[in-house]
């Protein structure tokens, strides 16, 4: 059933239940997400697509539309509210863009530029964790875990279903883990995988860094914006 | 497969969902969750050995490590600091030979901290394993400590005198009641419960919602939802099988009405469940039991098992057609599971994390089945409501908030304990019953709630438009510094952040530093303006209401309290923030420097 709707004041009409993010990215309106990826279940873990919907600041990902709804993308308070959002995931890890693998492809960085943040309003805390190099094919830099679980949901062992990626502990003390034995079972298309779907530099896989030239990388020949609202600009 | 471990799994029927009882299980056997069980026990579920700790270590009384034969959890709630935590903190360090929150060197006792155990109007308190102690005093620490050194068990010390387990005098032998007033409905001894839900279940169902709906009751457990709306949205959800589930996980900081009804009025919470089933059409009904209170395990065990043999429970309840029984789901230490939908997945053996609403639990809930949760209070009020009729209980408490509400009162007063008040009594009322003088503030609904001014907001009144209470009262008189209880609320929210969403997990830790910086005596204005600004963020865009309320502390005290902050707050004079430490700032340089030194003199 098709419904209509309005996304800071322009009239769109969209099918009733969709996902928010997909319809206003359709509409050529950016909303960032470092969680939520167009096709696949929602987790409602970075919040970093809060908008308001009908007055109330609510996650855009896990809002279905539906007849009448008046959302404000560009409303200066919530934009406010998903730069600092970004910025706190900035500093609550340790983001040194210059010396990270990830760099140019990586979706946190790209939001950051979207964003136009340029420093912190909250403290660096530069945590020092572990990281992980015991799989074969993988390494986590858990100080760059942003704790969205895209690798936690998405990534499973194939013969098994068993999660290949967990978290351990709760609140600021939670951490990545990665199932040794069932990730030096990952075939390598699922290694390449788990690393582009993690949305910052702490999935890494190992033996093939910097592949890509820095300069060619995904969001350094496309922003992330023109990506999610090609379908707009293709109509 | 380890024998033990392959027991544990047959006991239930190797079901994931029970994963938490497993974990206690394995707990109990060994002292601790070792990594070593995991393989086993992961096998057994069809888990990864990581996703069975990813279960367990959200729960913070299961630990990974050894945490001693005995394992001492000393209450740290700001009531207990009023009341000589600092003292029975040292005392059992003293005695026992081990740090806070690690273990002696023969490994005989782990001490740890833990927030509220439901002990608020008993302070300083503990547990000890699977009991609890209450006025702990240094000189009752040295008597336990030396008692569980020369081999008694916790147990053996707390109830000397033998008392069976499932009887309501051992509970009471180990905690005060402190049921200061009685009020209408609640802990009536005249209610039959028998002729209760005979009449109950000859009524329709429609007929019970409708009389629910009609008496205005609203749920307890804060959010004040209409219980007769919540059961007609459960009863018109689709789906074969349906879940009732009583929230006793009782985690607000200063609340433990709960527990004094689960003591004293067991039936009554069970009858009221019973009915909740006949309404929705549901066959199971879980209580979920928080750790904290496992020394009520036995006696609940015991009045389920009494409601069996009275046909009160189980199969064709007194030959009315209703097949409906109950279990208790243990809880193992996470504030957040009193968020009905962590409670949910915790009772599904997962970590306790909110889930996205929609879908509604009463939509899909328990095993994605329609569920009904509701608190330990309105199981009781709706049972003694139908008893007594919706016209009787509307014409309690005012137009808007209907019956009474039991309020759990603690800090600086007289006669801390339970008081039924109608709705619409003021503030001051119930701090004159509690014998509570020379107050400043008090936090209404714990540290989610709000602090408020007893001079501002004295003749304020309890009902869901103005002062809208969980049942938390904690009292400040002018010896208190609020700003130290904001602090302590601040870290509660830290150590009790699920940690899914970032703003949670994050901001609050950055709110928590904040105040420590004003407290410090090195914040400027602009603090105070970042604090407004961040708290902002982390209350709307968080996911679940732990995030939504956790910054209140902050506001309520910035709105009532200004002052607290201001006195601390530093003029800006110079090129350098207050809060900037110059000689930390160039600590390293000169480490450095001498070290290079050093080399160009090798």
């Amino acid at each position: 059933m098709s419904i209509t709707m309005t996304i800071d004041g322009m009239e769109v009409t969209a099918e009733d239940g969709s996902n928010l993010v997909d319809v206003a990215s359709d509409n050529g309106v950016y909303i960032p997400t470092l969680c939520y990826t167009r096709g696949r279940p929602c987790l409602g873990t970075c919040r970093v697509c809060s908008v308001k919907v009908n007055g109330y600041v609510t996650a855009a990902c896990a809002m279905p539309v539906s007849e009448g709804m008046t959302v404000d993308v560009s409303d200066p308070e919530v934009s406010d509210m998903r730069q600092g959002l970004v910025e706190i995931l900035f500093t609550e890890g340790k983001h040194n863009c210059p010396s990270c693998e990830k760099s140019g492809r990586c979706e946190l960085q790209a939001v950051g530029y979207e964003l136009g943040m340029l420093v912190s309003r909250f403290p660096y805390r530069f945590p020092v964790r572990d990281r992980e190099v015991g799989a074969r094919h993988i390494w986590l830099e858990r100080d760059r875990c942003i704790f969205c679980q895209r690798c936690v949901e998405f990534v499973r062992d194939k013969a098994t279903d068993r999660k290949i990626f967990s978290i351990s502990g709760r609140g600021s003390n939670a951490r990545i883990e990665i199932d040794i034995e069932l990730a030096d079972a990952m075939p390598p298309e699922q290694v390449t995988e788990a690393a582009e779907i993690c949305p910052v530099g702490c999935i890494i896989e190992k033996r093939v860094g910097f592949d890509d030239p820095i300069g060619q990388r995904r969001f350094e020949v496309e922003t992330l914006r023109e990506r999610a609202t090609a379908r707009s600009t293709d109509e | 497969m380890n024998k033990k471990i392959e027991s544990i799994l047959q006991r239930y029927s190797s079901d994931r969902t029970r994963l938490m009882d497993m974990l206690w299980d394995v707990q109990d056997e060994y002292g601790y969750i070792s990594d070593e069980v995991l393989p086993d026990l992961g096998e057994g579920l069809k888990l990864s050995p990581l996703d069975v700790r990813e279960t367990a270590s959200f729960y913070h009384f299961f630990h990974s490590r050894p945490a001693g034969r005995h394992r001492l959890y000393l209450s740290n709630t700001v009531i207990a600091k009023m009341k000589g935590f600092n003292a029975v903190y040292a005392a059992l360090e003293a005695e026992t030979g081990a740090r806070f929150g690690s273990i002696d060197d023969s490994g005989m006792f782990g001490l740890f901290e833990t927030n509220c155990i439901g002990l608020s109007d008993q302070e300083p308190a503990m547990m000890v394993g699977k009991v609890v102690f209450n006025h702990l005093t240094p000189a009752k620490v040295r008597d336990i400590i030396g008692k569980l050194k020369a081999g008694q068990s916790p147990e053996e010390i707390v109830n000397p005198e033998g008392i069976p387990r499932d009887q309501l005098a051992y509970v009471e032998a180990m905690v005060e009641s402190n049921i200061r007033r009685k009020g209408p409905v609640f802990f009536q001894a005249e209610t039959d419960i028998n002729a209760l839900l005979d009449s109950c279940l000859k009524r329709h169902p429609e007929e019970l919602i409708l009389a629910t709906t009609r008496s205005r009751m609203r749920g307890r457990g804060g959010a004040g939802f209409s219980a007769g709306l919540k059961w007609r949205l459960c009863r018109e959800a689709e789906g074969d099988v349906k879940y009732i589930i009583c929230n006793a996980d009782e985690g607000e900081p200063g609340t433990f009405k709960d527990r004094v009804l689960l003591t004293h009025s067991p039936r009554e919470v069970f009858a009221g469940m019973v009915i909740a089933g006949h309404c929705v059409g549901s066959v199971k009904g879980i209580v979920y039991l928080r750790a904290e209170y496992f020394y009520l395990k036995d006696y609940l065990e015991s009045q389920l098992q009494q409601m069996r043999d009275d046909n009160l429970l189980g199969n064709n309840v007194l030959d009315q057609g209703l097949n409906f029984d109950i279990r208790i789901q243990m809880g193992a230490g996470a504030y957040i599971c009193g968020d009905e939908s962590a409670l949910i997945e915790s009772c599904e053996g997962k970590r306790g994390t909110p889930r996205l609403k929609p879908p509604f639990p009463v939509q899909q809930g328990f095993l994605d089945k329609p569920t009904a949760v509701s608190n330990v209070e309105t199981f009781v009020a709706v049972a003694r409501m139908l008893d007594k009729g919706s016209r009787w209980y509307e014409s309690l408490g005012t137009t808007h908030s209907t019956g009474t509400r039991l309020l759990s009162i603690s800090g600086d007063c007289t006669a801390p304990g339970i008081y039924e008040v109608e709705w619409g009594t003021t503030l001051n009322h119930a701090l004159r019953m509690a014998g509570a003088e020379d107050s400043k503030a008090a936090q209404i609904s714990g540290p989610s709630g709000e602090c408020v001014s007893i001079r501002q907001d004295g003749e304020r009144r309890f009902c869901y438009s103005d002062l809208s209470c969980n049942g938390s009262l904690m009292v400040f008189d002018h010896s208190r510094d609020l700003l130290a209880v904001v602090r302590d609320f601040m870290q509660f929210f830290v150590d009790e952040s699920c940690g899914i969403c970032t703003p949670c997990r994050a901001g609050n830790v950055d709110l928590l530093h904040k105040i420590d910086l004003i407290m410090a005596g090195k914040g400027q204005f602009s603090d105070l303006d970042d604090l407004v600004n961040w708290s902002r963020i982390v209350q709307r865009t968080s996911r679940c209401g732990l995030g939504g309320t956790s910054p209140k502390p902050i506001l309520s005290t910035l709105k009532k309290f200004p002052e607290i902050y201001q006195q601390k707050i530093r003029k800006h004079h110079g090129p350098l923030l207050p809060s900037f430490d110059a000689a930390a700032a160039v600590a390293g340089y000169q480490q450095a420097r001498d070290e290079l030194l050093q080399e160009d003199v090798e």
